[in-house]
């Protein structure tokens, strides 16, 4: 709940504080390795999907081949979209663990328990 | 004779055997719920359990809170009604949480404190931003209560086995409903204001357990009787809906073709697409959903029980497409609609046909059915109690703390607040499902995922990626998506216009799609584009404490 500004950073507010953070190389390092990853991973995972949907809707002949027995092309490629699912969530889990929170670790510690207000905003 | 009074008996035995089960269900979850009310003490432990489940543990529960009636009975059910087509559901529902995982739960563990509208309104004017995610919160959630207290509705009828003309404990089919509706909303209530966010969380992690422990069984012994021959079960189930081929293949039910009609074979085709997208974006803008990511410690915290909700719900659909087809190849498609249209049915009646099939004739299928009719109900009340934790939340801690009382509340006085705002949302779902009752669960769902995708998504996304972004863009966003969602459907096929529309007899519709994700979701986008940039606000320093805390977890609460 404290407000007050610790000894060892004196006269400097909260707002000023988050502001350099943000404009340090840590953090902007830190920004683009996270949207280097979420961002392409999202495009690729919807255009994947929307592949899905807008072949179902328009290659009903495609989607129907059968590949063994009874299971065709519809069925494979759905239960694709589970496998690209898991994997897509295992990578990400992979990459935050090792290139995400050792730097977002490092830079909460740097600021410190300090300079953030609990108001009632949340 | 003999086989109509067996069924009889079969018949009484599974209804006293559910409600057993379903009331030995709701004591052990009121025994929690009163243990996590001694729990439950400071703001904190109501609105988000005390942050102090673990990844696992949030996993289950955001899987409890997820898999909703309308996934277990509805997606089975058409699966085992129109083949392939169910599978669509479980796809887009699935992929779905890829959004969540990448882009929204971790930021939003990190920069919110108890509802979604924490985020919105971080570097925002309060009161236009939290009014407007109050609203939307409410829409939503009410939206979704319906659907499921609807559907509570309409099971109870069918899973008892009170068929018009007969009577149960004295009540007909359509007092039964009612009954079932009041009774879900009075348990929902005292789940929400008694046990709170932790409360409600076992009840959804006990609910997730016992669901996927009887999809689980079933799925074994739908596999076992084709010994474990996928394609064999596949083959069975498309020889008996009497479609062939087609039963394995998209299209008997989205995106029809209708031979000599270009204009409604493309309208079906885009309503297909519009279904996808909105499945596909809802999720991460759900708030019951959201609210979830706060009771864990840590950012990282939130990343595992998304991983696990990505397990389990993964699993889950997998298992439904099992049932479905089970349901198609061993019930039959005839026997699913002679009991329920929709074939919300499906499953409980897979587990009859199973039950009698492993376990030894009528009584073995009356004890498989009263299990799973009572796995569905404790589906029902988990996501429900969910639901109304969302909206009381966002209406005692957006709109009563920060909107009414300017941000002056104390604590208590806002979970105080919060707690008779359950009552009162619990109470209003319960009167507008009883009128609501003719209304269709799955359309009641979708129109909750527009929403939820055209006004909560783009505002979340923006309020996180964007530093321009401002209080107009926020409550344009907002308003835009929820309008126009809305507006859509009121004027589609669902509602008017059609033979299974809302309102068969009348006909005031003009847009020609089912779903209006389409349209609504690019223009909620749009609108919080244009809503910013003709706005001058502008925070940089807000924007750099809500970047820096939502990515490192810094002054996280």
């Amino acid at each position: 709940m404290s407000t007050d500004t610790p000894a060892s950073a004196p006269a400097e507010s909260a707002a000023q504080r988050y502001l350099a953070v943000q404009r340090s190389d840590e953090f902007a390092g830190l920004r683009r390795t996270l949207r280097g990853f979420v961002f392409p991973m999202t495009v690729a995972f919807f255009l994947w999907y929307a592949l899905y949907v807008i072949l179902s809707a328009y290659a009903r002949g495609f989607m129907g081949t059968k590949l063994i027995g009874n299971i065709n092309v519809a069925l494979v490629f759905g239960l694709l979209q589970f496998v690209s699912t898991f994997v897509i969530a295992w990578l990400y889990s992979r990459f935050a663990d090792r290139r995400i929170d050792p730097v977002a670790d490092r830079i909460r510690a740097e600021i410190g328990e300090v300079n953030h207000e609990h108001g009632p905003r949340g | 004779m003999n086989t109509v009074l067996a069924a009889e008996a079969g018949s009484t035995t599974a209804r006293n055997l559910t409600i057993t089960l379903f009331l030995i269900f709701v004591a052990i979850t009121l025994a929690i719920t009163i243990w996590a009310s001694r729990q439950t003490k400071t703001a904190t432990d109501f609105y988000a359990g005390g942050r102090s489940f673990s990844g696992f543990q949030n996993g289950m529960a955001i899987g409890g809170d997820y898999m909703s009636a309308a996934s277990f009975l509805g997606i089975a059910g058409i699966i085992a009604l129109y083949g392939y087509d169910g599978f669509l559901y479980s796809i887009g529902f699935l992929v779905a949480w890829l959004v969540a995982l990448l882009l929204v739960a971790e930021l939003l563990r990190n920069s919110g404190r108890y509802t979604m509208a924490d985020v919105l309104a971080f570097r925002m004017r309060q009161r236009p931003v939290r009014t407007a995610a109050a609203v939307s919160t409410i829409t939503v959630s009410i939206f979704y209560l319906l659907a499921q207290m609807v559907g509570a509705g309409a099971l109870v009828a069918l899973l008892l086995g009170i068929k018009p003309g007969t009577t149960f404990l004295g009540m007909s089919a359509d007092t039964a409903k009612i009954a079932t509706i009041v009774m879900v909303g009075a348990l929902m209530i005292i789940y929400v204001t008694v046990g709170g966010m932790k409360g409600t969380t076992y009840v959804q992690i006990v609910k997730a357990f016992l669901l996927m422990t009887g999809a689980v069984l079933m799925t074994v012994l739908v596999l076992a009787k084709f010994n474990f021959n996928l394609s064999a079960l596949l083959g069975q189930a498309a020889e008996s809906s009497g479609k062939g081929g087609a039963f394995l293949e998209p299209g008997l039910r989205y995106g029809k073709e209708v031979a000599g009609d270009a204009t409604q074979t493309f309208y079906n085709k885009m309503d297909l697409l519009s279904l996808g997208i909105a499945l596909v974006l809802g999720t991460a803008g759900l708030p019951h959903i959201l609210i979830r990511f706060y009771t864990v410690p840590t950012a990282r915290a939130a990343r595992k029980s998304v991983l696990w909700a990505i397990g389990i719900i993964g699993a889950f659909y997998l298992l439904t497409l099992a049932l479905g087809f089970g349901a198609a190849a061993l019930v039959g498609g005839k026997a699913i609609t002679a009991q329920d249209k929709a074939g919300n049915t499906a499953a409980p009646q897979l587990a009859e046909a199973l039950g009698k099939d492993f376990f030894g004739g009528s009584l073995g299928g009356a004890t498989l059915l009263a299990i799973i009719a009572a796995v569905a109900f404790a589906t029902i009340l988990a996501v429900v109690a969910g639901l109304t934790l969302a909206s009381s939340s966002s209406l005692a801690h957006d709109f009563y703390a920060n909107v009414i009382r300017n941000g002056q509340a104390s604590e208590r006085q806002e979970v105080r607040v919060a707690r008779i705002s359950a009552l009162v949302i619990g109470a209003v779902s319960i009167a507008l499902s009883i009128f609501a009752q003719s209304l269709n669960v799955a359309f009641l769902v979708a129109l909750a995922f527009a929403v939820a995708a055209s006004g909560n998504l783009p505002a979340i996304l923006y309020s996180l990626f964007w530093r321009r972004f401002n209080t107009s863009g926020a409550v344009w966003a907002i308003y835009g998506g929820l309008v126009s969602a809305v507006v859509l459907v009121f004027f589609s096929p669902v509602v008017s216009g059609s033979a299974t529309a809302m309102f068969p007899d009348h006909d005031w519709h003009w847009f020609p799609l089912s779903n209006p994700g389409l349209i609504s979701i690019p223009f909620g986008f749009l609108c919080g584009w244009i809503g910013t940039v003709i706005s001058k606000e502008r925070d940089d320093a807000k924007y750099a404490e809500l970047e820096v805390r939502s990515l490192t977890g810094a002054g996280a609460h």
